[in-house]
């Protein structure tokens, strides 16, 4: 759908990270973990929407939960917007997480503001599910994952909560083991990652965060590089192929 | 009040009204077809094609700027087989026209996708020689009075369909350019494309995009555009499809009444996919306020 919807909440909820509720019955209803909606700012200056995960869906009073970091200009403009006020969206867009089995343990991997996403996955997931999320410091939605039955462990590189240092770190250190591993988060911690899981042989699908325009697949912007068995590699469209890709067909 | 005629003629292939999707911003249709009806369009102009698939460039490939963005996608595509396969019958099942905006790296592959398509079902071919993304082919040829209208008179000697020749921007004299395509056979002129920018993040002092420079497009350079309209259409004979910076009605009427026969919509479907089909009700309405029966009687109308 694209329309305009209103904004029952928009507030900070940690420094430069807001949380903005919209009602959108389509949205809310359609909505799947990893896939995201573009936002509209219609001031003239910023031409592009904002492409913005989706934190959480309530299907019953058809809330859409959206986290997001002022990052620049947009993001800032977004940050003003009223509550009560009404903004241009469009969504659901894009491929979001295939959710596996429920005999699966499931192990969780956000970075930073790739954190948002993880929450619906966590949701739908079944089997057992263990969280860890890196942050450089205030970690947040802390209580939303732990508030969904998941056993969630925290890495700040200042040390301020939880391990002191990166979240691959806390992963080596630990001995992390699990069949199945769902991840969003900044390039190099997910080619890190990647890595850890290939070293591992845990089977993963990752969200990948790029530059966009259009949002639904024609600009073809926001490509990444894939394998292919025929030749050596090929792109695919974040938006519109992914976000969410399994971790052994992207280059990283 | 009657409906107003917005049929136009662009080298003999009729339009159900001027309103065009500009090359390399709507694919071929499919997404935007989510959100709008394909059949309401005067035409669509299609991503550029080449003979073989092409890669394009590395990320980041947009730079948003002031009013306006920069992009370096560097004609990506699945090749011409590929294209043919999917694209022409997927755009057959509605009524609409189909341009094929055609790229190579040599006069040859131009002609060569010419050739493939001269037996295939689409209305009109876009000579692309103005993307300024690419390091053969593209604005090379479109920045020289020569090339272009050697280039262009080699293409026609493929092409079946009418060719559409698309001017580049930076250059000294936009009229020149027009004229050898013209000289050179072109049937219609497109313009504009990307006028060749830059954006830096100061922070990492890089550029923010990887192929360094890009086009920029978006209202920011409409002013431009619709100046190089004007000054094409004082120029030669043939009809102009302008492009540059259309988000709205208002400026559609303004490349019209600039002197150009059609208008294509580039980054204005970024920011609303609805564009295409809100314009062409403006124009209806803009016709019926004016008293005008005709979206014709308007081409070139500026009073001076």
């Amino acid at each position: 759908m694209i329309g305009n919807v209103l904004i029952e909440k928009n507030r900070e909820i940690a420094p430069d990270i807001y949380e903005m509720i919209i009602l959108s019955k389509k949205i809310s209803e359609e909505g799947f973990p990893g896939e995201f909606v573009n936002l509209y700012l219609n001031d003239g200056e910023h031409l592009l929407p904002r492409p913005i995960s989706i934190c959480e869906v309530d299907k019953e009073n058809h809330r859409v939960r959206l986290v997001y970091a002022v990052v620049g200009k947009g993001t800032e403009i977004i940050s003003k917007e009223k509550e009560g006020d009404k903004i241009k969206v469009m969504g659901p867009l894009g491929n979001g997480f295939r959710i596996g089995r429920k005999e699966d343990r499931n192990i969780v991997i956000g970075g930073g503001i790739g954190t948002p996403p993880l929450l619906e996955l966590v949701k739908n997931l079944k089997g057992k599910t263990k969280v860890y999320l890196g942050f450089r410091s205030n970690p947040i939605l802390v209580k939303d994952f732990e508030r969904l039955g998941a056993e969630v462990y925290i890495a700040t590189e200042d040390g301020s909560v939880g391990y002191r240092g990166n979240i691959l770190e806390l992963l080596e250190n630990h001995d992390i083991d699990g069949d199945y591993v769902y991840g969003c988060g900044p390039r190099p911690m997910l080619k890190a990652l990647a890595e850890w899981c290939k070293k591992k042989d845990i089977p993963a699908q990752l969200s990948l965060e790029e530059r966009m325009a259009c949002g639904i697949g024609a600009c073809l912007v926001c490509t990444c590089k894939i394998n292919t068995e025929n030749e050596e590699w090929e792109n695919k469209r974040v938006c519109k192929d992914g976000p969410v890709f399994f971790r052994d067909e992207v280059i990283w | 009040m009657k409906k107003p005629n917005l049929n136009i003629n662009i080298a003999g292939v009729e339009l159900k009204n001027p309103v065009m999707t500009a090359s390399g911003t709507f694919g071929s249709g499919r997404e935007y077809g989510e959100f709008i009806d394909l059949n309401k369009l005067g035409a669509v102009v299609v991503k550029g094609v080449s003979t073989i698939p092409w890669k394009g460039n590395d990320t980041p490939r947009i730079a948003e700027t002031h009013g306006g963005m920069l992009n370096s996608v560097g004609l990506q595509n699945p090749g011409m087989e590929v294209f043919i396969k999917n694209d022409i019958p997927f755009l057959r099942q509605y009524d609409t026209k189909i341009i094929v905006n055609i790229v190579g790296k040599t006069i040859e592959e131009y002609c060569t996708v010419a050739e493939r398509l001269a037996s295939e079902d689409v209305d009109m071919l876009e000579l692309n020689i103005s993307c300024p993304n690419v390091k053969e082919g593209g604005v090379a040829f479109g920045t020289d009075r020569k090339k272009i209208e050697e280039i262009t008179r080699e293409v026609k000697k493929y092409a079946k369909q009418p060719l559409i020749v698309k001017l580049s921007p930076n250059v000294t004299d936009i009229t020149e350019m027009a004229k050898a395509a013209v000289a050179g056979g072109a049937d219609a002129l497109s313009l504009i494309n990307t006028l060749t920018g830059m954006a830096i993040d100061i922070n990492k002092r890089k550029p923010v995009l990887a192929n360094i420079v890009g086009g920029l497009s978006g209202p920011a350079i409409k002013p431009v555009a619709l100046r190089m309209v004007y000054q094409v259409a004082q120029a030669v004979e043939v009809p102009i499809i302008g492009m540059g910076g259309i988000m709205t009605g208002e400026d559609a009427i303004e490349f019209i009444l600039a002197g150009a026969t059609g208008i294509a919509v580039g980054t204005g479907n970024f920011l609303n996919p609805m564009g295409t089909v809100e314009i062409i009700d403006y124009m209806e309405k803009y016709l019926n306020e004016h008293n005008i029966e005709d979206i014709n009687e308007i081409i070139n109308g500026l009073i001076i």
